[in-house]
């Protein structure tokens, strides 16, 4: 038997191809012939050796692969937590967004910031006086608290803002700011005698900052004639002017010159005039020396030392003019008859006084 | 969450672990790899090693493990995890000495010893070295005996079959081919075995 035959017969004794008698006739061969039997041995080996080697290479193989794989797979893992993580916290990211953001301007508009911002964007402040507004809360807290176990709730109305107004005619239409009385529950008007009179808005112009109040009062005499005229006009620069006002609760003096033909900003509507002005001179107005009203005082510019600002006589004309005739208890005629033009300063603020009015706004 | 549970090996015991890589089982594999890759990472790593570096480690280990529990009847004289941890560690402090750096080396030796991995990495390198000739010999062998042995003996393809996929002229010319073929295998194996 050739050597390469025994082989071949051996694979096929070890892959089971043999029948079974062949198999035993295989296995009696092996015996007979120590030598084929060595060689058979040594065959049976190494292709075991061989199978062991491929299935060795195969394990190593998925191991490499399982390697790769999970390193891949970790990090695809990292990639995918963080997204989930996010698409998890999204809504939470959002409403804890909207939470703080309305928390934040809430607060700012609950302590008056956006006032306080809108106020402090213009150095142009309006001359109404806040009637001793600290002082008052303070009181009225007192009597909260020693009131705290009474039931009864006082209805104690309380002055917001005080100002000045002067008479137009002398059956009762006088004039302020609009500022003064914008948002005003009811307005009242007392006279350096101290009598106090309710007056009723019979007309605002916000654009020009103007209001017009009519006594309503039946207690309300009708006054003398008035005294000044209105100057339509405008006058020249340097004039020398001067103001009666309540910045407090006396009337006030105030003596100055017409400094500017416009206003604040170049507001063609008043003048620049250099009088020492406080809050409360508001409304107050402004007459040359001859007694001849040429504006009424409105505010003031911050940091600039004298700069006042009075509204023309000639808008008050113009504002006067737009009333409709319906909100009217008979027509305004401005006086033209002046008495004030010769008389001393003195003479002319004791003659003036009666017409000027604090205006209380509740 | 996900990481308590890769490292818990609730699913899987030891055993199955073992009947699955003696049978080369892919299951097998990605199991050890989830359980015990990131225990025996982190010691690498915490041991002036790479990641790598650990997979290298790591993959070796389980090359001990194949080993053994092919060529022996195996049993579970330890933890599989604690077999594979001590190998590891043992693997990467061989690596470690042989790039010169052997600080604090003498602590852990002892208790290795006692887990007789010396041994085991002994016939795993002897295994390695063989089945490396092996390889060797199959590469130098060339193709297409190559092919046709691995169909023959690994695959078990018939000879029928091997006829038609290799183009002979009827089967006695491919059992002369395959038989030449062995021969060839034989003689670079043996051959290469007796130079080293």
């Amino acid at each position: 038997m050739q050597r390469h035959d025994f082989i071949e017969w051996a694979d096929q004794y070890l892959r089971g191809e043999l029948t079974a008698e062949d198999a035993i006739a295989f296995e009696s061969f092996c015996r007979t012939e120590p030598s084929y039997s060595e060689v058979f041995e040594q065959h049976r080996l190494f292709v075991q050796d061989l199978e062991k080697n491929e299935m060795r290479h195969a394990f190593q193989q998925a191991l490499i692969a399982e390697g790769n794989a999970f390193e891949a797979t970790k990090y695809h893992k990292t990639g995918q937590k963080t997204t989930s993580l996010w698409s998890k916290l999204q809504v939470n990211a959002g409403v804890a967004a909207a939470v703080a953001l309305i928390s934040v301007f809430s607060t700012l508009w609950i302590t008056g910031y956006f006032a306080n911002i809108k106020k402090a964007n213009t150095d142009y402040s309006a001359l109404r006086r806040e009637m001793n507004s600290v002082k008052k809360n303070v009181t009225e807290q007192h009597k909260a608290i020693q009131n705290i176990n009474n039931d009864k709730n006082k209805n104690s109305s309380s002055i917001h803002f005080g100002a000045t107004g002067f008479m137009l005619t002398r059956d009762g239409y006088v004039v302020t700011n609009y500022h003064v009385i914008n948002g005003a529950d009811s307005v009242h008007l007392q006279n350096v005698k101290g009598q106090a009179y309710k007056a009723q808005i019979v007309y605002t112009d916000p654009q020009k900052d103007l209001a017009i109040l009519h006594i309503a009062d039946p207690s309300f005499k009708i006054l003398k004639n008035i005294p000044y005229t209105f100057k339509k006009q405008s006058s020249e620069l340097g004039e020398d002017i001067f103001t009666l006002g309540f910045p407090r609760d006396e009337a006030v003096y105030g003596q100055g010159y017409l400094s500017s033909n416009t206003g604040y900003a170049g507001d063609t509507i008043a003048y620049q005039i250099s009088i020492p002005v406080n809050p409360g001179n508001s409304g107050g107005p402004v007459l040359d020396n001859q007694g001849n009203i040429i504006g009424i005082i409105s505010g003031k510019q911050k940091g600039i030392d004298g700069a006042a600002f009075a509204i023309k006589t000639k808008e008050l004309v113009e504002t006067l003019n737009k009333i409709p005739a319906d909100s009217l208890k008979g027509n305004i005629f401005l006086n033209n008859k002046n008495m004030l033009s010769t008389l001393p300063r003195t003479e002319q603020i004791k003659k003036l006084q009666d017409y000027i009015y604090i205006v209380k706004v509740f | 969450m996900s990481k308590i549970r890769q490292i818990l090996p609730t699913e899987i015991s030891d055993q199955e672990i073992v009947d699955g890589v003696s049978k080369g089982d892919s299951r097998a594999i990605n199991k050890i790899y989830k359980i015990y890759f990131p225990l025996i990472s982190r010691m690498i790593v915490n041991n002036s090693g790479s990641e790598d570096e650990a997979k290298d480690i790591f993959q070796e280990a389980v090359m001990v493990l194949y080993d053994k529990i092919t060529q022996q009847k195996f049993e579970l004289s330890s933890k599989l995890g604690t077999f594979l941890y001590a190998v590891s560690r043992r693997l990467w402090l061989k690596q470690l000495t042989r790039k010169g750096n052997s600080a604090n080396t003498s602590d852990i030796s002892d208790f290795e010893d006692l887990l007789g991995i010396e041994d085991d990495l002994e016939r795993h390198e002897e295994t390695e070295l063989k089945f490396d000739q092996m390889n060797k010999a199959l590469s130098q062998l060339g193709e297409p005996c190559q092919t046709l042995l691995k169909d023959f003996y690994i695959a078990n393809m018939s000879m029928q079959d091997i006829r038609d996929k290799f183009g002979y002229t009827n089967t006695d010319n491919a059992k002369t081919q395959k038989y030449k073929c062995l021969q060839r295998l034989k003689k670079i194996f043996f051959n290469s075995s007796l130079e080293k």
